[in-house]
C-alpha cells in the first residue's frame, strides 16, 4: 500500500514492496509449522516523516520493522532505503549501509551493555564506523548527551545508574549518533511512565526537525502514534490492512479491525465512560501459522460476509488519503461503489469520531 | 458512576509504612498510607512506578518478598479483622478465599507445567474442601464465565497453548474461583493489547457486578481508571496525596500532580502538539525531599512547602496532601 506523503521527484526514504517474513519450516511431511509473520507488505516512509504501525501483538509489526532494517531474514520481495535495494547487500555493504538506519527497543537494556558505561555504548558505533580517535569519540558522546537532555558528566555512568526514560535518551542518542536517516522505533515509549513517555516524544520530535530524521514509530498505543506520525500504517495478522493521513485515519477510519482498535482506546474522563461505541472484538488472533483463508479479519469481523472467508480482499483508495483492504469497500452489497466514510455519519466521542458508521451498522 | 459515600466499609488501610532493605539500609517506600475500599466498591490506587502503589497491594495480603520488604507499622483490616496479625497459615486461608489477586503477568500465577483447569481446581479444593470431580466442574465453571470459548476442552490445555489475554482470563477465572470480598488486580491489562485490554476490563466489572466484589485496581493508567473505577488514590513517592469520586478528580483534581498527571494523559488531539509532562523525577526512598515530597518537581511550590503537609479533607469526600489546595485552581481532564 502507498502512504501519501513523500516530496514529488525525490522518491520515498524507505520503500517496501511485497515483503513476506516467515518463520519456521514446513518440515518433514508438511507436519512443521511456518508462520507468515509478515505477508506482502508493502509501505513507505518519506523523508523527514514518522509513519505510525500499529497494531495488537502477533500483527507482525515487530518483524516487519526488523526486517526493513534486515534484522531478520527476507524470504521475498524489496527493501530500499534512499533508493538503494538493501534486499540485495551482503556483508561490508550490509553494514554500512546499515549506518543510514537504526532501532531504538522498547527496553534499553537489551541494547545497551550493562557493564559498560553509558559512554562507551555511545561511542561505539562511532569507533567502529566512523575510527573516530577515544578523545574525538569522547566529545561527540558529550555533544549527543547533551542532544538527548543528559549532563554530559553522566557519560561516566552505567546503565543501572539511570531512570528508565534516561536509558531511553541513552538509546536515542547512540542511535543518532551516526546520523541514520531512519530509526525504526519499536514501542520505544511503551514501557514509561505517561509523562516520561511524553518527555521521550517531544524529544524525538525535537531529534526528526533538527536531523531531519524519518521514523518508522512502531506502537500499540494508538494516542502516542496519533500525536508522533504523518501517516499511519494498520497491520493485522502479517497485512497492513488500512494506510493513511493520521488525521484521516483516526477521523474516518475505513477498516472494521481500525474501527475497532480505536473504539477500544480507554475513556479520558470517567464521565465519558462507556458513552461511545465500542466495537468489541471477540476473541483473538487466528494462528498466524493456520490464518484464515479470505480476508485474515473475516473471523473477529462483525461486518464479515460470505465474500469475506473466500476471497482475500484488494486494496483501495480511500477519500482523505490513503488505502484500505476490505471487502465492505469494494463488494459490500449495499455499500457498491461507496466507501465507508461516504456512507458513514459521524458522532464525536472524546474527541474522535463514533466509530461504527450507521450504513455499516446495518451492513449484512 | 455515583458517589460511593454509602458503602460499608470492606478493606481499611491505615497509616500502613512499609520498608525495603536497600543499599542504603532499610527504606521506607510506603510512608502512613491511609484509604478504604467499600463493599461492592471499584478503587483505582494510581501512581507512577516508585510510587509504592504495588507494594500497599502486596502488603495487604502478606506479600511482601520476606527479608526484603517489611510492614513496620500501621493496619489493614478486612471487615473486622485485622490481617497484619494473621499467621502465614491464617493468611492463607484469607487468600482466594476472601482476597484474591491478579497480576500483570499471568505467569506468575499459573504454573506452566500443569492443565490450566487442574490448578483452578487445585485452588479450589484447597480453600473450599470439595471434591476433586466438584472442584474441576467449578473450574470449569468459571473458565466459562471469563468467556474462555470451550471452556471444558481448553481446561485441559497448558498455559502456554493459551494467548496472552485468555491467560489473563484465566487468571482471573483462578481469582475468583472462591468468590473472594475483595480482589486485587495489579496492572491487570497494561501488557495487553488495547483491544484485549477493553475485553479485560469488561470482564472485571462484570465480574465485580456478578459476584459482589470489591475490586483494588492498581494502575498507573489513568485512562484504565476512568473505563471502571468509582473512586480513586492517588500515590506519590509513598504516601497518598489524593483521594476521591472518580468524576470529581477528573474534573476538580486538588492536588498538583494529580494535575501533572491528568495534563500527560494521552489524548487523540492533533500531531505536533508539546505533550504535557511533569520535570524531573519520582525521588528515591532513600532521598525523601523533607518537606513536601512532590515540591522540588511542582510549579505552585512555595515556601511553606518546606514543611510535609497533611493529608487534610479540602472538600467533603475529597482529600489532599497540598498546603495550598484551597487557594490553587486546579485544571482537570481535557
Amino acid at each position: 500500500m502507498n502512504t501519501a506523503g513523500t516530496t514529488p521527484g525525490t522518491g520515498p526514504l524507505l520503500e517496501i514492496e511485497d515483503l513476506r517474513v516467515t518463520f519456521g519450516s514446513p518440515g518433514p511431511r508438511g507436519r512443521g509449522r511456518v508462520v507468515r509473520a509478515v505477508d506482502g507488505v508493502s509501505l513507505q516512509v518519506g523523508r523527514g516523516r514518522t509513519v505510525g504501525l500499529v497494531g495488537e501483538s502477533g500483527s507482525g509489526k515487530s518483524t516487519l520493522g526488523r526486517a526493513a532494517l534486515r534484522l531478520v531474514p527476507v524470504r521475498s520481495g524489496r527493501v530500499s532505503l534512499d533508493g538503494r535495494d538493501l534486499t540485495a547487500l551482503r556483508g561490508r555493504a550490509l553494514r554500512q549501509a546499515r549506518r543510514d538506519m537504526q532501532m531504538v527497543f522498547q527496553d534499553p537494556y537489551s541494547s545497551l551493555d550493562p557493564s559498560a558505561v553509558i559512554g562507551d555504548s555511545i561511542a561505539e558505533p562511532l569507533r567502529e564506523h566512523e575510527g573516530l580517535s577515544r578523545r574525538d569519540a569522547e566529545r561527540r558522546v558529550k555533544e549527543l548527551l547533551d542532544v538527548v537532555g543528559l549532563p554530559a558528566g553522566h557519560a561516566g555512568r552505567y546503565p543501572s545508574e539511570f531512570s528508565g526514560g534516561q536509558r531511553q535518551r541513552v538509546a536515542i542518542a547512540r542511535a543518532v549518533a551516526l546520523n541514520p536517516s531512519l530509526v525504526v522505533c519499536d514501542e520505544a515509549v511503551s514501557a514509561l511512565d505517561v509523562s516520561t513517555q511524553n518527555q521521550v516524544i517531544n524529544l524525538l520530535e525535537d531529534l526528526r526537525a533538527r536531523f531531519e530524521l524519518s521514523y518508522l514509530f512502531i506502537a500499540h498505543d494508538l494516542a502516542v502514534v496519533r500525536h508522533i506520525a504523518h501517516e499511519v500504517a494498520v497491520m493485522y495478522l502479517g497485512h497492513v490492512v488500512e494506510t493513511g493521513p493520521t488525521d484521516r485515519v483516526y477521523d474516518s477510519p475505513a477498516h472494521p479491525y481500525t474501527q475497532a482498535l480505536l473504539s477500544a482506546i480507554p475513556a479520558s474522563h470517567p464521565r465519558r465512560a462507556g458513552t461511545g461505541t465500542r466495537m468489541l472484538l471477540s476473541g483473538d488472533l487466528p494462528d498466524p501459522a493456520d490464518p484464515p483463508p479470505g480476508c485474515a479479519f473475516a473471523t473477529r469481523c462483525p461486518y464479515a460476509m460470505d465474500v469475506c472467508r473466500e476471497a482475500p480482499p484488494a486494496t483501495t483508495p480511500v477519500d482523505g488519503g490513503g488505502e484500505v483492504a476490505c471487502h465492505l469497500q469494494t463488494s459490500g452489497p449495499t455499500l457498491a461503489g461507496r466507501t465507508l466514510d461516504a456512507a458513514g455519519v459521524r458522532a464525536e466521542r472524546d474527541g474522535s469520531p463514533d466509530v461504527v458508521p450507521a450504513a455499516v451498522r446495518d451492513a449484512p | 458512576m455515583s458517589a460511593p459515600t454509602a458503602t460499608t466499609t470492606l478493606l481499611a488501610v491505615d497509616d500502613l509504612r512499609v520498608e525495603f532493605a536497600t543499599d542504603h539500609g532499610w527504606s521506607t517506600v510506603v510512608a502512613g498510607t491511609s484509604f478504604s475500599v467499600g463493599e461492592r466498591e471499584i478503587v483505582g490506587l494510581v501512581g507512577e512506578s516508585g510510587s509504592g502503589k504495588t507494594v500497599t497491594g502486596l502488603s495487604v495480603l502478606g506479600l511482601l518478598p520476606r527479608g526484603v520488604g517489611r510492614v513496620a507499622s500501621g493496619s489493614v483490616t478486612l471487615g473486622d479483622r485485622d490481617l497484619l496479625g494473621l499467621s502465614e497459615r491464617e493468611l492463607r486461608s484469607v487468600r482466594g478465599n476472601e482476597v484474591a489477586m491478579v497480576f500483570q503477568e499471568p505467569m506468575t500465577s499459573l504454573n506452566p507445567a500443569f492443565r490450566v483447569g487442574d490448578q483452578i481446581a487445585e485452588a479450589v479444593r484447597l480453600h473450599r474442601g470439595v471434591s476433586r470431580r466438584a472442584a474441576r466442574d467449578r473450574a470449569v465453571e468459571v473458565l466459562d464465565l471469563v468467556g474462555i470459548p470451550h471452556a471444558r476442552r481448553r481446561a485441559d490445555e497448558y498455559p502456554h497453548e493459551f494467548s496472552g489475554g485468555m491467560r489473563q482470563r484465566a487468571m482471573i477465572a483462578m481469582a475468583v474461583s472462591c468468590e473472594p470480598r475483595l480482589l486485587i488486580a495489579d496492572e491487570p491489562t497494561t501488557a495487553l493489547d488495547v483491544t484485549i485490554q477493553a475485553q479485560v476490563l469488561e470482564l472485571l466489572a462484570g465480574m465485580q457486578q456478578e459476584l459482589g466484589m470489591s475490586v483494588l485496581l492498581v494502575t498507573h493508567d489513568l485512562g484504565v481508571v476512568a473505563e471502571v473505577c468509582e473512586r480513586v488514590v492517588v500515590m506519590y513517592a509513598g504516601q497518598v496525596v489524593e483521594q476521591t469520586d472518580a468524576v470529581e478528580l477528573f474534573d476538580h483534581p486538588r492536588h498538583p500532580y494529580t494535575e501533572g498527571l491528568l495534563a500527560a494523559m494521552p489524548q487523540l488531539g492533533s500531531r505536533g502538539q508539546r505533550l504535557s509532562s511533569i520535570p524531573g523525577r519520582t525521588p528515591e526512598p532513600w532521598g525523601m525531599p523533607q518537606g513536601c515530597r512532590f515540591a522540588p518537581r511542582c510549579g505552585y511550590a512555595v515556601d511553606a512547602c518546606g514543611e510535609p503537609p497533611p493529608l487534610v479533607t479540602a472538600r467533603s469526600g475529597h482529600l489532599s496532601r497540598c498546603h495550598r489546595h484551597d487557594e490553587l485552581t486546579l485544571r482537570g481532564a481535557r
